[in-house]
C-alpha cells in the first residue's frame, strides 16, 4: 500500500519548510522580535497603577494647614504638583488641555474654618476620561489629607483630631463622572482601527503591484511617484472617513458616548491622522518585498502603538523613555484629540498642541516614502 | 538620419555579477530588430535600461534622441514597453485596463483611441472580460494594445510570444510587421527561430555580451558552419559515436534527425565518410539554419564564460 502515512514524506515537507523559513529573513526576525518586543513593553513600559500624576494646585490660603496638605500631596507617590495656577479658571484650562491629571483647589479661609471645626471643603477635580489612570490616586486622597492634617493638630488643637475627617474632599470626576471605561475605549478605538486598516491597506496595495508584476508596467509609464502615491492614497482616505463615521454612530447609539465638541474639528483631525497612517503604510510598501512582509511590518508597528499610545494602559503610568517613544506615534496624539473633542469639548486651541506632532510625523514619513519609492527597478 | 536606439558600452551588475557587459547597439527607424540569446543572457536587463527602468552602471547613449541616463521621463512618454510577464491588472476588464493606461499617458481623445485600439487588435467583443480570465494569447494582445495607445515611436517587446500558441504568434507578428511598415521601430526579444527569421536584423547576446549581429543571412554566412543531417534508427547511440570524432564540433538532435556540425569542410566530410557507407543511415549536407548557428554560439559562449 503506497498510501499509508509516510514519515519519509513528512520529513520531506519538514525539511522544505525549514529551508523556506530560513530564507525568509523577515519572518524569522519577527518570530524572535515580536516576543522580545512584547516582553520589553509589558515588562518595563506598562504600568496599570500610574504614579506621580501631574497635578495643579490652586491654594487660596497661605496657612500652615493648607501648606502641609500640599506638601503631603507632593510627598505621596500618586501626585506630583507640576503647576500652581493663580486661579481655578486657569486650573480648569490646564485640565482641559490635558496638561495635568488633577486639580486641587484649597479655598481661602481653609485654615480658619478647619480650626473652627467647620470641616471645610477641598475640591479635587480629576480628568476622568481615562478612569484607570485616576482610580487609585483618588482612593488615597482622602486618607492622605486626614493624616497630614492630624499631624499638625497638636496642643490646643488636639481636640480637633478625630476619626472623622477634619475637612471634606469633594472629588469631581470631570468629563466622565460615572467613570465608564467605554467613554475612554470607544473613542480610542477610532484611532486604533484607523491605524490598523489604513496602514495595512496602503502597504498591501503597493506591494501587490510589485508581487503581481504590474509595478514594472507602471514604472515604465510617465507616472511620477507623487502621482502614484496621491492616487493610491485618496481612496483609502475615503474609506478611513467611512470607518470614522461608523465608529461615531456606534459610539453614540450603542455606548452613549458623549459628543460635546465640534465634529468638524474631529473630521479635520481624523483627516490628518489618516494621512499619517497612509504615509506609514506607503513607506512599508516600499520596504516590503511581498504582501506577507507588508502585513508583518504592519503588525510590528501596530503592537507598540497600541501599548504605548495610552489606548490600553495609562500613558502617564509609563516610564519616561516609554513616554518619549509613545509620543512619536501619531496614535498617541490622535487619541488625546478624539477624547478631548468628544468628552472634554476641546476646541481648536486645546487640540492644536497635538496636531503639530502628527504633522511632523506625516512630513517625515511621507518624504521617506517618496524617497524610497523608486522610479526605476534598480 | 540618427538611429532610434544608439547606446554604447552599457554595463549593469547586480550583486557584483555583470549581467550586461559592454553592450552596444544601434537600431535604425522602421526596422524590426530581433534580440536573441539564452535565458539570463541580459536581454531583459538591456531592454529595461533602454526604457529607463534601470540605470546603467556604465555606458551611455540615446533612445529616441533622449539620453538614457538623464531623460528617462521623456523616453517613457514615447516608448511602448511590453514586459515579459503580463503586467496589466487581472482584476480589471480589457477596456478598464486600456482606459487606465490611456489616462496615465494623457492620451488625447481617449475614448476614441481606446475604441480604435480595441477594434484594431480584435479585442472589441471581449472588452468587458476581466484580464485575469484571458488565455495567454489574448493577454498578449491586450498587452500589445496597451503599448500602442500613446502612439509610441519605439516598441520594446520582451519575449512577447512566450507561452503563446502558434496561431496567436502568427497574428502577433502580422501586427508587428504592419506597425513597422507604418514606421514603428521594434526591438523584440525571442527564443523562436521562425520569429528571428522575420526580423530585419538580429543581435545575439550571451552572458551579457553581444556575440554576433547582422541580418539572418549574414549571421548564418558568418558562422562558417558546415552541417550534415543524419537520420537513422538508433539516434542516441549514433550521436555518442559521432561525438567521439574530433572533427565534429556538435551533434544536436533536430526532430528525428541529428545535425552534425563542424567548421572544417573537408575534414568533416572525410570523418563522416565511414558513416555514409552504412546502409542504416542516411547523411547529407544541408544549409545551416539560424537555430544551428545559435546552438553553436550558445555552446561556445558556455566554453568562454562558463
Amino acid at each position: 500500500m503506497s498510501h499509508r502515512f509516510s514519515l519519509a514524506r513528512v520529513r520531506a515537507v519538514l525539511i522544505k519548510e525549514f529551508i523556506q523559513v530560513r530564507r525568509d529573513r523577515l519572518t524569522f526576525a519577527m518570530m524572535i522580535g515580536v516576543p522580545l518586543l512584547q516582553l520589553l513593553l509589558f515588562g518595563y513600559a506598562i504600568n496599570s497603577d500610574p504614579k506621580q500624576l501631574p497635578t495643579a494646585v490652586v491654594c487660596a490660603d497661605p496657612g500652615p494647614f493648607a501648606r502641609s496638605m500640599v506638601s503631603a500631596l507632593e510627598n505621596s507617590a500618586y501626585f506630583e504638583v507640576t503647576h500652581k495656577p493663580a486661579s481655578e479658571d486657569e486650573g480648569d484650562r490646564l485640565l482641559a488641555l490635558g496638561e495635568v491629571q488633577f486639580l486641587l483647589v484649597i479655598p481661602s479661609g481653609f485654615d480658619r474654618s478647619l480650626q473652627r471645626g467647620e470641616r471645610p471643603n477641598v475640591l479635587l477635580a480629576a480628568d476622568a476620561t481615562d478612569p484607570s489612570a485616576t482610580g487609585n490616586a483618588l482612593s488615597v486622597i482622602s486618607t492622605l489629607g486626614r493624616q497630614s492634617i492630624n499631624r499638625e493638630l497638636s496642643g490646643p488643637l488636639a481636640s480637633l483630631k478625630t476619626s472623622e475627617d477634619p475637612f471634606e474632599v469633594r472629588v469631581q470626576r470631570r468629563y466622565n463622572p460615572e467613570g465608564l471605561t467605554s467613554y475612554n475605549i470607544v473613542p480610542g478605538l477610532m484611532g486604533v482601527i484607523l491605524t490598523m486598516t489604513m496602514i495595512m491597506m496602503t502597504a498591501l496595495s503597493v506591494t501587490r503591484e510589485r508581487e503581481k508584476g504590474t509595478m514594472e508596467n507602471l514604472l515604465a509609464t510617465p507616472a511620477r511617484p507623487l502621482e502614484v502615491m496621491v492616487g493610491k492614497i485618496i481612496p483609502y482616505v475615503v474609506i478611513g472617513y467611512v470607518q470614522v463615521g461608523v465608529i461615531l454612530v456606534a459610539a453614540k447609539v450603542l455606548f452613549q458616548v458623549p459628543m460635546l465638541g465640534s465634529l468638524a474639528l474631529l473630521a479635520g483631525a481624523a483627516g490628518l491622522f489618516i494621512v499619517a497612517c497612509l504615509a506609514v503604510g506607503f513607506t512599508f510598501s516600499t520596504l516590503a518585498k511581498s504582501q506577507l512582509q507588508a502585513m508583518q511590518m504592519t503588525m510590528f508597528f501596530f503592537l507598540p502603538n497600541i501599548l504605548l499610545s495610552g489606548f490600553m494602559f495609562p500613558f502617564r503610568g509609563m516610564p519616561e523613555w516609554a513616554q518619549y517613544v509613545g509620543s512619536v506615534f501619531p496614535l498617541t496624539h490622535f487619541l488625546r484629540i478624539v477624547r478631548g473633542i468628544l468628552l472634554k469639548d476641546n476646541t481648536m486651541y486645546e487640540v492644536l498642541p497635538h496636531v503639530w506632532p502628527i504633522l511632523a510625523f506625516v512630513l517625515v514619513a511621507s518624504s521617506l516614502a517618496l524617497k524610497r519609492y523608486k522610479m526605476t527597478l534598480d | 538620419m540618427s538611429a532610434v536606439i544608439d547606446v554604447r558600452h552599457l554595463t549593469k551588475a547586480f550583486d557584483g555579477r555583470k549581467v550586461v557587459d559592454d553592450f552596444s547597439i544601434r537600431v535604425e527607424g522602421g526596422r524590426i530588430h530581433g534580440f536573441l540569446g539564452p535565458n539570463g543572457s541580459g536581454k531583459t536587463t538591456t531592454i529595461r535600461m533602454l526604457c529607463g527602468l534601470l540605470t546603467p552602471d556604465a555606458g551611455e547613449g540615446t533612445c529616441l534622441d533622449f539620453d538614457i541616463r538623464t531623460q528617462t521621463a521623456e523616453i517613457k512618454k514615447h516608448v511602448g514597453y511590453m514586459t515579459q510577464k503580463f503586467s496589466l491588472y487581472e482584476d480589471l476588464s480589457i477596456s478598464e485596463n486600456l482606459d487606465f493606461i490611456a489616462r496615465i499617458y494623457a492620451v488625447p481623445r481617449r475614448k476614441e483611441v481606446v475604441a480604435k485600439t480595441l477594434e484594431r487588435l480584435g479585442l472589441a467583443t471581449r472588452r468587458q472580460q476581466l484580464a485575469g480570465s484571458l488565455s495567454g494569447g489574448w493577454k498578449q494582445r491586450l498587452a500589445l494594445a496597451a503599448c500602442l495607445l500613446h502612439e509610441p515611436k519605439l516598441l520594446l517587446l520582451d519575449e512577447p510570444t512566450a507561452g503563446v500558441d502558434p496561431k496567436a504568434r502568427r497574428d502577433f507578428w502580422e501586427n508587428i510587421h504592419q506597425l513597422a511598415s507604418e514606421g514603428m521601430t521594434v526591438l523584440v526579444s525571442t527564443h523562436y527561430m521562425d520569429e528571428a527569421e522575420q526580423c530585419h536584423e538580429l543581435v545575439y547576446m550571451a552572458y551579457g555580451r553581444k556575440v554576433v549581429e547582422g541580418t539572418a543571412g549574414e549571421v548564418v554566412d558568418r558562422s562558417g558552419l558546415d552541417i550534415w543531417e543524419v537520420s537513422g534508427s538508433d539516434l542516441p547511440e549514433l550521436s555518442r559515436e559521432l561525438r567521439q570524432l574530433s572533427e565534429v564540433e556538435m551533434v544536436v538532435p533536430f526532430g528525428l534527425t541529428l545535425h552534425v556540425s563542424g567548421r572544417n569542410h573537408d575534414a568533416l566530410e572525410k570523418a563522416l565518410a565511414p558513416f555514409r557507407q552504412r546502409s542504416d543511415l542516411t547523411l547529407h549536407r544541408i544549409k545551416p539554419g539560424l537555430e544551428d548557428v545559435f546552438i553553436s554560439l550558445m555552446d561556445k559562449s558556455v566554453d568562454n564564460f562558463g
